[in-house]
């Protein structure tokens, strides 16, 4: 999506596919979690941000959400909101830092974990990935500024929190294609911004105002 | 009066339909067919009326095909129905047979078949024994909740199943387990819908008045049928509680019950509760009251969809859509559109539901928060048009074969 020259602006579009698994304990979470597909880990971290982008997450994470509203584990679920995405650069790291923060737990519990009714299961679920040009194409900086205030969520999602799982680096896109640009500056401080305590539009905001505070017009 | 494309433009949004038409390019030379039981009435021939034009505004060839059957078979398929959805009921060979027998001739009368073939429900769901001759992708969607199903008709239905390409279901709590590929694909309504499309205030406030309500005061309602699963006595208790502590007049407005004996039963037994208050109405609408319905929730200050027990509960999407603070009981897919706090609030007895009614009677700010959040959630997720960009999806992931996080780029990147 980038060029020695212009940026491509992508869009990201998913499909939720159901895994057949589901559990109702902390066990049975323990348990499944590292069989379950990594699309699915990753599913379940990031598709708060997209389904309701205009609220900040309270739980910032699917399991955390679960393991409070069904299990009433509250300890644990602040331990899993907290487990800092950003750290990560593979789902592999994320998916073994989720199971050694429940196995802590568990083994601190000193009692069996509780079962959530059947109508409060987990179900394990993830995502097929499209990806797709939206015809959007930045020239030089002040184009990608001005270009970042009008793409779509999806877009902004795309290039943002997929990207440094996709390419296994603590960066995005924007970062990248603004260091090949020789703005290493607006790069270091696009990284520095932490999406997962923004909405998406929050999160745009912050990025078009950086072009702004550097004299770039946005 | 159909809607196209474009005038949804202003509703979503254009970034929205310029991605409907991106999707759109890939699959155009695909045919699409969907085959479901009915033309008119009921969710799916909803839906599919709305939707089927959509996608031939997008340049997609859609076909709309009905099977037929006799009064026997629909019997059979409504006890089926029953069935699957864990209810008691008498299933007999001779019922398998009728199935059988129906399915047999609406496959002889099936001849051109789409290159994606999309079957609703159990009823056409045989149909599947055609693909080995006329190929293409077969998908099964499933609108109802077959998680706790009778096992002799899911076993029966399973053998079908089993051979499509892939199955649909509306949320996970619903679904089996399966061999196929399992996707998930909400419901949707339709902003430009009579029950949803936007109101003048004035009309708004005559057609309150029109019912019996004072449009100046509070009014808490529930649109549901009269079904103990909609808990409506609960509901009472409820607006008697808050009216202990603020003024308010209650609104349960439904279709008409006097086809379904158990309907008209529960609508007594409302009448029965709500006693001689002047402040509690309750509404039998007829058929076709859309734009009643529409301008009755538009008037309301909270809804309520107490339910024991719910599918998706599009009534509270409906709701969402016209900014209105929610208060839904924490079952079926009410628990996906209310996030508690955030766009309306679950809640678990009349109690709960009062103890929120009071809170948001005395706080408008909150009602107005809730209901531009609920708004928003349903605009990103619960309307037509993201409907149509998951079938155009489907229709590009049935020819792809990938798994985690399949990245398929257009070419260009």
């Amino acid at each position: 999506m980038t060029n020695q020259k212009s940026f491509i602006f992508d869009t990201e579009l998913r499909l939720v596919a159901l895994t057949g698994i589901k559990v109702r304990s902390l066990q049975e979470l323990r348990d499944e979690l590292p069989r379950i597909p990594g699309s699915s880990i990753f599913f379940h971290t990031h598709q708060e941000y997209l389904a309701h982008d205009f609220q900040r997450s309270a739980h910032f994470n699917d399991f955390a959400r679960w393991v409070s509203q069904a299990l009433r584990e509250e300890a644990l679920a602040e331990k899993l909101a907290a487990i800092d995405l950003l750290a990560f650069t593979t789902i592999r790291e994320l998916r073994d830092a989720i199971i050694a923060t429940v196995d802590e737990y568990l083994n601190d519990l000193g009692r069996p974990s509780y079962e959530c009714r059947p109508e409060e299961a987990f179900h394990f679920c993830r995502s097929r990935s499209f990806v797709l040009p939206t015809g959007i194409v930045a020239d030089d900086v002040d184009d990608f500024f001005r270009q970042v205030a009008s793409i779509s969520n999806a877009s902004l999602y795309f290039h943002f929190f997929e990207a440094r799982l996709r390419l296994g680096r603590r960066t995005s896109d924007f970062s990248r294609w603004l260091n090949d640009r020789g703005r290493p500056d607006l790069a270091a401080a696009i990284d520095a911004l932490n999406p997962y305590h923004r909405t998406l539009d929050e999160l745009r905001c912050d990025i078009v105002q950086l072009g702004t505070n550097t004299g770039t017009p946005a | 009066m159909s809607a196209h494309l474009e005038d949804y433009r202003k509703i979503v949004g254009t970034q929205v339909i310029d991605e409907l038409l991106l999707l759109a390019d890939r699959v155009r030379h695909l045919r699409l067919q969907h085959i479901n039981s009915t033309s008119v009435g009921g969710g799916v021939a909803e839906i599919l009326t709305r939707m089927v034009p959509l996608l031939r505004d997008l340049g997609i060839d859609t076909t709309w095909d009905v099977i037929k059957g006799n009064q026997a078979f629909f019997a059979v398929t409504k006890a089926f129905h029953n069935a699957l959805h864990g209810g008691e009921e008498t299933i007999t060979e001779e019922m398998f047979d009728v199935f059988r027998a129906t399915t047999e001739m609406n496959l002889g009368e099936l001849d051109n078949c789409g290159d994606v073939v999309v079957v609703h429900d159990p009823q056409p769901a045989g149909l599947i024994a055609k693909k080995p001759e006329t190929g293409g992708r077969w998908l099964w969607r499933c609108h109802i909740d077959v998680s706790t199903p009778a096992p002799s008709v899911w076993g029966f239905l399973r053998d079908y199943v089993g051979q499509y390409d892939a199955s649909i279901f509306s949320m996970p709590d619903f679904a089996q387990q399966l061999t196929i590929p399992q996707y998930m694909v909400p419901p949707s309504i339709d902003p430009l819908a009579d029950k949803n499309r936007e109101l003048p205030d004035d009309e708004v406030r005559a057609v309150v008045a029109r019912h019996g309500l004072d449009p100046d005061r509070p009014i808490l309602t529930q649109i549901s049928r009269f079904d103990r699963l909609k808990d409506p006595l609960g509901v009472i208790r409820a607006y008697r509680m808050v009216r202990r502590r603020q003024d308010c007049q209650l609104l349960l407005a439904g279709g008409g019950a006097t086809d379904d004996p158990e309907g008209a039963e529960v609508l007594r037994e409302v009448r029965e509760a709500a006693g001689n208050d002047p402040d509690i109405h309750v509404l039998e609408l007829p058929p076709f009251s859309d734009l009643d319905i529409n301008a009755l929730v538009r008037g309301s200050t909270i809804v309520m969809q107490k339910s024991i027990k719910e599918g998706f509960g599009l009534t509270v999407t409906e709701a969402l859509w016209k900014r209105k603070p929610v208060i839904g009981g924490a079952v079926g897919g009410i628990r996906l559109q209310l996030l508690n706090g955030l766009t309306g609030f679950l809640v678990h007895s009349p109690e709960g539901a009062a103890n929120r009614a009071i809170e948001l009677l005395g706080d408008p700010e909150l009602c107005s928060a809730l209901g531009s959040a609920g708004h928003k959630y349903v605009k990103d997720n619960f309307l037509t048009t993201r409907h149509i960009r998951d079938y155009l999806l489907l229709m590009l992931a049935t020819g792809h074969d990938g798994t985690d996080l399949s990245l398929l780029t257009g070419g260009t990147a």
